[in-house]
């Protein structure tokens, strides 16, 4: 069988983090090819539906990644926001029966693309060690009609 | 106009670039279209080196047309370059440009998995398939125009500043110039000559100096801060605080009576501290405006009076303008501003930091600011050059570069101003002063780009300065006061002594203090260097990435005046360009409110950041939330929080992201 190739979405606010990846791309920095972004203006617009929706359509890992707090959010205190319902989601997500370390908020600068490149690693990394989200398969989605 | 209705059925065209190889080189694009073709609604998928270039844009809206596609997707590079480009043409194919949806599959992908071309091109495959299972709820919408303001502020009255507020004045927009200092002319002001022409500094700038006060299209705004900044691009509310000179300036008339006889003195910090002034002050013969200013830090009459039992005051007797009032407290006044200019400058290296160069401990170690200031005719020798240990004019001076710039323990980057600077203290010195006097100059590498600089230095070595490669590790004083250090010239493998009266520290130039504060209350950017961050380093130089928020001059890196100068007037005219049509056109990613499920429970109106939601009463006992468009920025903390899914964000709708995710997972 082939390698655990994990999948992980990753939840970028427009001003810090998605510029960020833009960065590590300038700079050419080489990471783990495991993430997807979906592109959101500011990290606090994070619904935790998207969350369960990802974790629900088999992704392995989710990132949550917007601007440094306190003071960097373009929208002064989205960040914060987006922190709190983190938080709440692990505890949310380990009733589900997935292991919390699966879902990581990170802060990423629109000049941190070292930054952002190495949290996938890790985050990566981390999920390789834990395996597939033990919820794979359990909803049918295979079909590609909503 | 007619834009195609999207209740019909998506018909998706996918373009898929190569980008000149930059992604096709390690993705292999073939695979991506075979697997992505099969997808429901996609109904053509092309490839090309460069969709983003004219005739790919003509085939783009061919296809359009031909297909009858009413949405398209690009995957190509970030959604920060050609955005406006890409929309553009769907408008003139007659599509709403707001059925774009662009996959970023270079910085995200081909750039950063160069080795492994099966995985990226998986990764580039499942991004399309969220892009299409996104755009597939795309909606047609419409962008905001708004009017916008034409009053500009421009944060710096160093050179970049005064640049910058000249051009929008003679362009017709009134602008706000708000400097922190008593005076503007920034640190150019304090120069001698300027490199490599040799001209005297303030012949230059005093005239710009005078303009910026006689311009009626300018408000100088001096010993002031910007506090805070509100508002949206267009409209900004800039808070500034005016901070007490304690000297009324219509009144003052700059004579200078009470500079002579305030019994303080302190430091002054214009001329390096090589001097001292009175704790009312006028930091120098050109200063605009000129009018003095008490620094409330030493002033004697501030700190000891007591209710009634006023101390000193000899100021307030020797004022015939009667200008002097101690009664002044801060003020905080709000300007309307269209757009920001940022010139805040920098800061330059304390060389105490490098001990063992003896900065601040032997005084004939000066910096190359002091230099300055020693040779100015305005400065403590009223221009002439004297060791500050012997009070007479040197004999030997060396100079050492590179000082806290290109080293690793302080600031990796060049300061790109020192060698420059150095070849200009040492041509002045041999032009103006003496041929006799010898000059050494201990450097990495001499880095003299610019125009005329390569010549500037061979004019150097033609007088007899004489060059060694390589910076001392530690400079000693002898019993008689005067300087010695070894160094090693790398160019002649040779050891050499260098005895020296002075030396001179090319210091380099670092990010302004308050950088952070201005990053905050801006929300800029700023580099691992520390200094503020361009939106992009190439191509939009001047700009952030916040619309109507622009950056100019060395806050931005390490720059010379020409280069400063240059950067001002690009701001200044992308200013223009911005306001000039008198409205701006906004994004449409504004929240919007579906009244039938609103229950008006308020928890979007709690976490608003900008208090742009309001209840309103839409029949007898139903509140219901509504947003005001123009107070709404679109960050969607109301539609993450909102209970029943009432309130969402035009672009960004939960369908719209939720799907995404689904396509981007789904299995082929
Ligand atoms: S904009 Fe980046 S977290 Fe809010």
């Amino acid at each position: 069988m082939k390698e655990f190739e994990p999948k992980i979405v990753a939840f970028c606010c427009n001003w810090c983090a998605y510029a960020g990846a833009d960065q590590a791309g300038l700079s050419r920095i080489q990471y783990a090819p495991n993430v997807r972004i979906v592109r959101m203006m500011c990290s606090g617009r994070l619904d935790p539906m998207f969350v369960l929706e990802a974790f629900k359509s088999g992704a392995d890992g989710v990132l949550v990644a917007g601007c440094h707090t306190p003071g960097d959010c373009h929208y002064l205190s989205g960040n914060f926001k987006a922190e709190r319902r983190v938080l709440l989601l692990k505890r949310l997500l380990e009733q589900m029966g997935i292991e919390p370390e699966r879902l990581r908020i990170e802060w990423v600068s629109a000049s941190e693309g070292a930054k952002f490149a190495q949290v996938v690693n890790e985050l990566t990394q981390k999920i390789r060690e834990l395996g597939p989200n033990p919820l794979k398969g359990a909803f049918s989605n295979s079909s590609q009609n909503r | 106009m007619i834009f195609v209705m999207t209740e019909e059925k998506p018909r998706i065209g996918v373009f898929l670039c190569r980008c000149g190889g930059n992604i096709s080189d390690f993705v292999d694009l073939e695979k991506v279209k075979e697997k992505i073709s099969k997808i429901d609604g996609v109904v053509t998928v092309e490839i090309d080196d460069h969709w983003c270039s004219a005739p790919a844009g003509q085939k783009i809206k061919d296809s359009i047309k031909k297909n009858k596609l009413n949405r398209v997707i690009i995957a190509a590079c970030t959604i920060n370059m050609h955005q406006e480009h890409f929309q553009e043409l769907l408008e003139e194919a007659g599509l709403n440009p707001y059925l774009l949806e662009r996959v970023n599959v270079r910085e995200q992908g081909s750039w950063v998995h160069r080795d492994n071309m099966e995985a990226a091109t998986q990764k580039e495959i499942d991004l399309v398939k969220g892009g299409i299972f996104r755009a597939r709820c795309l909606t047609p919408l419409t962008p905001i125009r708004e009017k916008v303001s034409r009053n500009v502020v421009v944060i710096g009255g160093g050179i970049t500043g005064i640049i910058a507020s000249l051009e929008l004045a003679a362009g017709g927009y009134h602008v706000y110039t708000v400097e922190k200092s008593p005076t503007i002319g920034g640190r150019m002001a304090k120069f001698s000559k300027v490199f490599p022409s040799l001209d005297c500094a303030s012949c230059i700038l005093t005239p710009k100096m005078a303009a910026m006060e006689s311009s009626k299209n300018i408000t100088l705004l001096t010993y002031s801060e910007v506090q805070e900044v509100s508002g949206s691009p267009g409209n900004y509310k800039v808070k500034i605080l005016r901070k007490p000179r304690y000297v009324d300036e219509s009144k003052c008339i700059g004579c200078g009576d009470c500079t002579q006889v305030c019994p303080v003195k302190v430091p002054d910090e214009w001329n390096s501290g090589l001097n001292k002034r009175g704790a009312i002050y006028i930091s120098f013969p050109e200063a605009v405006p000129r009018v003095a200013t008490v620094d409330e830090a030493n002033c004697l009459y501030i700190k000891h009076s007591k209710p009634g039992k006023p101390v000193c005051g000899k100021c307030i007797e020797a004022c015939k303008a009667d200008a002097i009032d101690f009664k002044m407290k801060p003020e905080t006044i709000e300007i309307e501003a269209g757009a920001i200019i940022v010139a805040v400058g920098s800061e330059v290296f304390d060389a105490r930091q490098k001990p063992e160069l003896g900065y601040g401990i032997y005084p004939n170690v000066i910096t190359n600011m002091e230099f300055e200031r020693l040779t100015n005719s305005d400065g403590p020798t009223k221009g002439e050059l004297v060791n500050p240990v012997t009070g007479k004019p040197p004999k030997t001076v060396a100079f050492i570069q590179c000082v806290g710039s290109r080293d690793e323990k302080f600031n990796p980057y060049c300061c790109r101003i020192g060698c420059t600077a150095s070849l200009k203290h040492a041509v002045y010195i041999k032009d103006f002063i003496s041929k006799d006097i010898d000059i050494y100059i201990c450097y990495n590498d001499m880095r003299t780009v610019g125009k005329g600089f390569e010549e500037f230095y061979r004019r150097a070595r033609d007088l007899g300065v004489k060059f060694i490669r390589g910076i001392p590790s530690e400079i000693k004083q002898k019993p008689d006061g005067s300087l010695v250090f070894n160094v090693f010239d790398a160019t002649t493998d040779t050891l050499f002594e260098v005895n020296a009266d002075m030396v001179v520290l090319a210091a380099g130039l670092i990010p302004p203090k308050d950088v952070e504060k201005i990053r905050e209350t801006l929300k800029i950017s700023k580099g691992p260097d520390g200094f503020l961050l361009e939106a992009h380093e190439k191509l939009r130089p001047v700009e952030t990435l916040t619309d109507g928020i622009f950056v100019a001059g060395t806050c931005l890196g390490p720059m010379d005046i020409h280069d400063a100068t240059a950067e001002g007037m690009a701001a200044a005219s992308k200013v223009m360009g911005f306001l000039a049509a008198g409205e701006i056109v906004r994004e449409p990613i504004i929240a919007k409110v579906d009244e039938d499920l609103c229950s008006g429970c308020r928890m979007c109106i709690s976490v608003c950041p900008y208090d742009a939601i309001e209840m309103k009463e839409r029949e007898e006992g139903k509140v219901v939330s509504s947003v005001n468009e123009l107070m709404c920025k679109g960050c969607g903390l109301c539609a993450s929080t909102c209970p029943s899914g009432a309130i969402t964000v035009q672009n960004f709708t939960d369908e719209q992201l939720r799907s995404q995710v689904k396509g981007i997972l789904v299995e082929l």
